[in-house]
């Protein structure tokens, strides 16, 4: 479960001044459910992820990940987080093995949990023919593969994607695409950021539409097409952020 | 921390330029370089240099004496002599004036003239020898001349003058080990610290690893801890390094292939030097891991690092010189105290309160530098600077 509330995060920047990069965002993601944020480049996105991943601290608002606050019990949160962006690289001179191992062992697993669940991550993703395969020497399929299981080695309850297809080929975006889903079917709150429609559509049960740090509108794709009187998610997007301009 | 630990070390470990600068540069590079010099010095030193001998018409007795000391090779006059000295093309030249042995027969003043190049170490080196081989001579013929006359030696020479060495040849060896050791230990330090701080900060921000590894549970003083723990492992590890094969090559060198040093080390002395760089190690470590931290790229960092680098050097070079000595004002300055504190252990001198004042001006600076590298690790505006 994640829940936000007038979450703001406020950037100083010497030659613009303050940029509200999020701006009093609402919103909850339940259990099973696919969220997906929709925005343009810039629109507060990745802000946004990353104020729920701990990685920066809001300026106002607050959230909670699995009830955990995001300011107070950042670890806490992190802990029940799976964060997989096309930023969050990896480690090119360690192996695949090496690198889910290292993460595992950061979330606190124990050998004799972490051993058996590389074994059957690395069987599920398919990963063993490359598993002691550096990771500079990885094709990029094999490098989302592997940061797949590095997000899932501590089985999180929440999932947070931040435009995980970005810049990847057909079949390796589907490979992600399909593994999102599989977390929703599994019970995992997710929360998923794009800027590509056909995504969006496909993949979630409630839709955000973020733009200029603020959530125009939100809701399942059937509310959203019902509100705004057009059928295609482009179009939709195009209104609601028109209306708002 | 330990995984942090664990896992930064191995990861660097694999990366050649860490083993070029914490292996190959302090075990190769750096005691080939000092073999390389020694060698150089010591063969430049032993050549022989061509000196000119100017007149020496009639004094066939001094001159044949001066061929047999077999320290020169004497060539044969020519009137650009002074050019050929300023273009080093001989070393020195030494002008015996016409019937010279006649004249110190008679008992008449005379006097030799050198020519040399001031300055130039074989021109000094050949001019000595000539100085000291006409003294020789001079005061033979003053023995020789009072001998005659039944005069004692005393009427010349009433009083000697004789110098003693009252040092042990540990202090000895530590006065000449303390212009070099702690210089090349601090040095080494940098060059340990450098490039793996650079690495593990600035790298990981460019390279896209940083968020993964800000998305972990772990806090981020404990990975900032550990990465300083890395830094200060290859910084101390490369100096230990360095030492251990400098020492190597000094002792190949003194062995007797090359030449013989009188060099006696204190293994207590060294001890000390040791541990008191360990503060200075810890402040480099937190210094260049807050420094690497705040830079948004490698290159960036490097343009930050290396006038620290220079800056290190300088204090460093300070208290190598003669003369320099510790002192409570400079106790405070770092890397001049760490230095200057290394010379006395090395000199065989234990002042604990020198110590203790060292010691903790360089706590201090290191909390400060560490307390630096984990502030620099919390703030977002510089964790994303791009």
């Amino acid at each position: 479960m994640i829940e936000a509330r007038a979450l703001t995060k406020v950037f100083h920047d010497r030659k613009r001044g303050p940029i509200r990069a999020v701006d009093g965002v609402d919103f909850r993601c339940e259990p099973g459910r696919i969220f997906g944020l929709l925005g343009v480049n810039g629109a507060g996105k990745t802000t946004c992820l990353r104020l729920l991943a701990t990685i920066l601290r809001p300026t106002s608002g607050a959230a909670a990940v699995q009830g955990f606050d995001i300011v107070t019990e950042a670890e806490k949160v992190r802990a029940s987080i799976g964060f997989l962006s096309t930023a969050t690289a990896l480690y090119g001179r360690l192996t695949a093995f090496e690198v889910v191992e290292y993460f595992g062992r950061l979330h606190g697993l124990e050998d004799n949990v972490l051993h058996p669940r590389i074994a059957a991550l690395f069987q599920t993703l398919g990963m063993n023919e490359f598993r002691d395969r550096r990771c500079d020497r990885l094709s990029t399929g094999m490098k989302q593969k592997t940061s797949i299981a590095r997000t899932l080695i501590h089985d999180p309850p929440v999932m947070i994607f931040d435009e995980p297809t970005l810049g990847l080929d057909v079949l390796t975006a589907r490979t992600v695409l399909g593994f999102i889903r599989d977390c929703g079917q599994r019970g995992k709150t997710v929360i998923f950021s794009t800027h590509v429609m056909s995504e969006v559509e496909k993949l979630c049960d409630s839709i955000a539409i973020i733009h200029g740090g603020r959530i125009l509108a939100a809701g399942s794709l059937e509310q959203l097409r019902a509100r705004a009187g057009v059928e295609r998610l482009e179009d939709i997007f195009i209104k609601v952020v028109e209306e708002h301009a | 921390m330990g995984i942090v630990y664990r896992k930064e070390l191995r990861e660097l470990l694999r990366d050649w330029r860490t083993i070029m600068s914490m292996i190959i540069v302090p075990v190769l590079v750096v005691p080939l370089l000092l073999l390389g010099v020694f060698k150089i010095v010591s063969l430049t030193m032993k050549a022989t240099p061509e000196v000119m001998l100017l007149g020496g018409e009639g004094s066939p007795e001094t001159v044949a004496a001066l061929r047999r000391l077999d320290k020169f090779d004497l060539v044969p006059a020519s009137a650009d002599y002074t050019n050929l000295i300023s273009t080093k093309k001989i070393r020195a030249a030494v002008e015996i004036p016409k019937d010279f042995d006649a004249a110190m027969g008679s008992e008449r003043k005379a006097t030799i003239r050198i020519y040399i190049y001031e300055g130039e170490p074989k021109s000094m080196l050949a001019a000595q020898q000539l100085q000291e081989f006409f003294q020789r001579r001079r005061d033979e013929m003053v023995r020789r001349r009072l001998l005659d006359r039944h005069l004692a030696e005393t009427l010349v020479t009433p009083f000697e003058i004789k110098q003693t060495n009252v040092a042990s040849p540990v202090q000895v060896t530590g006065v000449i080990l303390g212009m070099i050791l702690p210089y090349l230990m601090i040095v080494m330090c940098l060059t340990g610290a450098i490039y793996p701080s650079v690495d593990l900060t600035a790298g990981e921000k460019e390279r896209g690893t940083l968020e993964t590894l800000l998305t972990s549970p772990v806090a981020r003083t404990h990975l900032v801890v550990g990465k300083g723990l890395v830094v200060l492992t290859t910084s101390l590890g490369t100096a230990a390094l360095a030492i251990s094969s400098n020492g190597l090559a000094l002792a190949l060198f003194n062995s007797g292939k090359f030449s013989k040093l009188p060099l006696t080390l204190d293994p207590l002395a060294l001890a000390g030097v040791c541990v008191v760089m360990i503060p200075l190690a810890v402040f480099i470590a937190s210094l260049t891991i807050a420094v690497g931290s705040f830079a948004r790229s490698s290159k960036e960092a490097n343009t930050y690092l290396q006038p620290m680098l220079l800056l290190a050097i300088i204090p460093a070079v300070i208290a190598a010189l003669p003369g320099v000595e510790f002192n409570y004002g400079l106790a405070f300055i770092p890397v001049l105290n760490i230095s200057l504190l290394s010379k006395e252990f090395l000199a065989g001198a234990c002042h604990w309160g020198h110590i203790l004042v060292v010691f903790g001006a360089m706590t201090i600076y290191a909390a400060l530098a560490a307390a630096a590298a984990v502030a620099m690790f919390q703030r977002e505006s510089v964790l994303f600077r791009t």
